[in-house]
């Protein structure tokens, strides 16, 4: 080693020297992601075209040249030589009839309290994190509806005395089963109480409720077809995807089953309405339901859609379901089944608990689906939504150039913020259940 | 179990018939029939005396009566003169054009939005992204709606046309025009020479696969089949003295005011409402497809191109030999149920009058009255395009599945 005088040692660590400032903050985030290459550039270029294009004519068209208020048309049509831009006046005075179609202005506090109370029990339904899920989910899914069917129709429903045999007779048939496995199949009134419990317990309810829809509360008689707009399109998108989900568990339930007859029929109804789209099965129960129905009864049109729509969306749903129950191990049927519960309790108190809650999205999404689809029944001539809308272009009062597009971008509006919003939800609630079932 | 058998000296425990899971499946089998079949006998007597209170003859009969009303678009040959069932034909044949077109379309715009999600580049991500939340957050009808109300509608009318590509396509209220190809007698030479270049290229890539095998060195088959394709139908055309020209549109500008506009016959049209379906069918489910595409491609694992970089395989062979191949076993089986649903959703027609199956049965079902029959004609299509549709996509994935040693 040879001896040198000079020689330095750096005591103190060097100076920490900011990032090169084409590598970080706006300008490196732009070098990176849109300017990484000749290519990559031209995109870019291609890219803020293309957007340019989309934006600055709806932009235009939306805000700039949009006219905020007026009486009738005249405020809305354009000068000569002039784009005419979007007609908010005319959304704005016809927004009661969008939300509530033509149902009677005095009348309306009672769709606002069904609004209230729904979007009240869905919210904390919706938040993972709200107290009281099973009384929330009581209360949503069988208190509410009936309560929303007395106030949006009037109640004071006559029921005839057949339904009332009917109701007896659920009971009886109960008490029947009870009594056979009591004596025949020696059972205690413990080994028995599952079965009258179900039996005489939904006679019960379905007495109740059909008590509480005939009884007279005052409230004046609101027929079905003047229901419209947004209301018409939440009752058949709401009832549609709560009357299939029992439906589509059941069916889908049949679809596992290893008894032959159940699983064929099942098979069989779910392929038969995914096979065939909307639109047939919304004419099929205009049309060929009444046909089905004995002399002298009659279906409120409103009704025959919604049952439609409900064997529809429960084909969609069954497969929803069944996703979930083979997501479920083997090991959480065969623990239960060494637990030694039946096939009702195993399902009902292991299966159905844990799949029910990893099929949220699925169901979420089946429900957007389904939302969207409303929109078919003013093929039929009902007035949801969009049917409202559409009719309101016939309106001389407003018929303008732009009264169509501004009618339109307001529907689209409307759909993509329920949509949207749903969608975002689902995502979550696919990251949230995630964590415990990563391996 | 062998414990118990020995207890009971070989005849096994039988618990009671009602606790027995054999008896108690046929029996909940038993009642599921006897209930169907109450159901079924219910609804059968209760639609045949409904349908003689209304005087509805039912049957197949009124297939062969005269229809009487026109189809704007007809693939077959058709009339007022012609029967119910040739309507109905005419109708399928629409519905199959819609859909064959709309799934064309959708696959190809959904393809390049879902890989485009994927781009590195911000504002081509952020566009596609857009581009499928916007879409598939609006129902389909509506979109239908704007397409023909609200933009075929818009257009110039009748005595008008925008016109655009070279002045050969013109578009106004009654429909999109364009030039038609007139085939002349020698111009079978022109397919013959397509189906040629079609086989020939085929054989040339099996030719150029082979001998990668073999040696090593690549052929340009891509390049070469495009050259045959294009080209052996061209010099063939110049060869046979030209057998096909182009029929341009005509547009009348002067005259009686009732013959001004396009005259009718000349030149190739598309029906507006045949525009606007395929146009909004297309971009709706495209933007299914893109999502599906995206999600297939990330299904991938990273190390797949990492891998392929590291052999030396540039972006493109990469995304095309090794990322695609195994992103379609993701990608097939919610492709199929998109081009179901494209096939399902064409029957939205009826809403702007298209003239397809659903829309000319509904023409049929208010004169005739057959609600019956004609929903059972209904269901029975949708239900065996269905059927066929995925049985043909269910061999297609199993040709495409992971071939596992």
């Amino acid at each position: 080693m040879a001896k040198s005088d000079v020689f330095q040692i750096r005591t103190e660590e060097a100076p920490l020297l900011p990032a090169p400032i084409s590598t970080t903050g706006i300008i490196g985030w732009m070098r990176q992601n849109l300017f990484s290459s000749i290519s990559n550039t031209i995109l870019t270029a291609i890219g803020i075209v293309i957007a340019y294009w989309m934006i600055a004519p709806f932009i235009q068209f939306a805000f700039i040249d949009a006219v905020w208020s007026g009486e009738n048309r005249e405020a809305c049509l354009p000068e000569e030589g002039v784009h005419a831009g979007a007609c908010w006046a005319y959304v704005k005075a016809y927004f009661p009839q969008f939300i509530y179609g033509r149902y009677p202005t005095d009348e309306i506090w009672r769709v606002n309290i069904v609004y209230i109370l729904f979007a009240l029990l869905l919210v904390p339904l919706a938040a993972p994190s709200a107290p009281l899920k099973k009384l929330n989910a009581i209360l949503f899914l069988g208190i509410f509806p009936i309560l929303a069917f007395v106030l949006l129709t009037g109640g004071h429903i006559g029921i005839s005395f057949s339904t009332w045999v009917f109701v007896a007779l659920l009971a009886l048939v109960g008490v029947a089963i009870a009594g056979v496995q009591m004596f025949v199949g020696g059972r205690d009134l413990n080994g028995v109480m599952p079965v009258l419990v179900g039996f005489v317990g939904s006679a019960i309810v379905l007495g109740a409720v059909f008590l509480f829809v005939s009884v007279n509360f005052g409230l004046t008689e609101v027929e079905t077809p003047v229901w419209g707009g947004l209301l018409v399109t939440l009752v058949i998108a709401v009832t549609g995807i709560v009357a299939s989900l029992p439906l589509g568990i059941a069916l889908a339930l049949g679809r596992r089953s290893t008894m032959p007859i159940i699983k064929m029929v099942s098979i069989i109804f779910i392929e038969f309405w995914r096979g065939v789209p909307l639109i047939t099965v919304l004419f099929m129960s205009s049309v060929m339901l009444p046909l089905f129905l004995p002399e002298g009864v009659t279906f409120d049109k409103l009704l025959r859609v919604l049952i439609g729509v409900t064997l529809f969306s429960a084909a969609y749903m069954a497969e929803v379901v069944r996703g979930g129950l083979q997501a479920i191990p083997k090991g959480q049927y065969e623990g239960a089944m060494a637990l030694g519960l039946r096939f009702w309790p195993m399902m009902y108190l292991i299966i159905l608990p844990q799949a029910l809650k990893l099929v949220i999205p699925g169901i979420v999404n089946t429900f957007i689906g389904l939302f969207k689809d409303t929109t078919l029944v003013l093929i039929v001539g009902m007035f949801d939504l969009l049917g409202q809308i559409q009719s309101s272009f016939t309106d001389p009062t407003w018929s303008t150039p732009s009264t169509g597009h501004t009618g339109y971008l307001f529907a689209a509006i409307v759909f993509f913020i329920f949509c949207f919003g749903m969608s975002r939800y689902s995502i979550y609630m696919e990251n949230r259940l995630h964590t415990g079932h990563k391996r | 179990m062998s414990v118990m058998e020995q207890d009971s000296a070989g005849a096994p425990a039988r618990a009671s018939l009602l606790n027995d899971p054999k008896a108690r499946g046929v029996f909940y089998q038993l009642v599921l029939i006897v209930a169907l079949v109450t159901f079924g006998y219910v609804i059968v007597s209760n639609t045949i005396t409904n349908l003689e209170r209304q005087n509805i003859a039912s049957g197949w009969g009124f297939l062969e009566n005269t229809a009487g009303f026109g189809i704007i678009q007809a693939l077959a040959s058709y009339s007022e003169t012609s029967s119910y069932g040739q309507a109905l034909v005419v109708g399928f044949l629409n519905t199959l054009l819609v859909a064959i077109v709309g799934i064309f379309f959708a696959t190809v715009i959904g393809f390049v939005v879902g890989i485009a999600r994927l781009s590195d580049n911000w504002v081509i991500s952020r566009l596609a992204y857009c581009y499928v939340e916007l879409i598939r957050n609006v129902p389909l009808l509506l979109q239908i709606f704007f397409w023909y109300f609200a933009v075929l509608r818009a257009v110039p009318g009748k005595r008008e046309k925008w016109s655009f590509f070279f002045d050969s396509f013109h578009l106004n209220i009654a429909g999109l025009r364009g030039p038609k190809p007139i085939w002349e007698p020698g111009s079978a030479w022109i397919a013959y020479a397509f189906i040629i270049a079609v086989v020939a290229s085929f054989f040339i890539a099996r030719w150029a696969h082979k001998r990668q095998d073999a040696t090593g060195q690549q052929f340009p088959v891509f390049l070469t089949a495009i050259g045959l394709i294009i080209g052996l139908p061209v010099i063939t055309y110049l060869l046979s003295g030209m057998p096909m020209h182009l029929e341009h549109p005509v547009f009348v500008e002067t005259g009686p005011r009732i013959r001004q506009g396009f005259e009718l016959n000349v030149g190739f049209n598309l029906i507006p409402e045949f525009l606007a379906l395929t146009v909004a069918l297309s971009i709706y489910t495209a933007s299914f497809i893109a999502e599906i595409v995206r999600a297939g491609i990330q299904a991938v694992s990273h190390g797949q191109t990492e891998a392929s970089h590291a052999l030396g395989l540039r972006q493109s062979p990469t995304l095309r030999l090794v990322i695609i191949p195994q992103a379609m076993r993701v990608i097939i089986p919610p492709l199929t149920s998109q081009y179901l649903n494209l096939t399902k959703n064409s029957s939205l027609a009826v809403a702007i009058a298209f003239p397809d199956l659903v829309s000319v049965g509904g023409t049929v079902l208010n004169q005739t009255g057959q609600a019956i029959e004609i929903i059972g004609i209904w269901m029975a299509v949708y239900l065996s395009l269905s059927l066929i549709t995925s049985a043909f996509m269910n061999w297609y994935n199993q040709r495409m599945a992971l071939v596992e040693r």
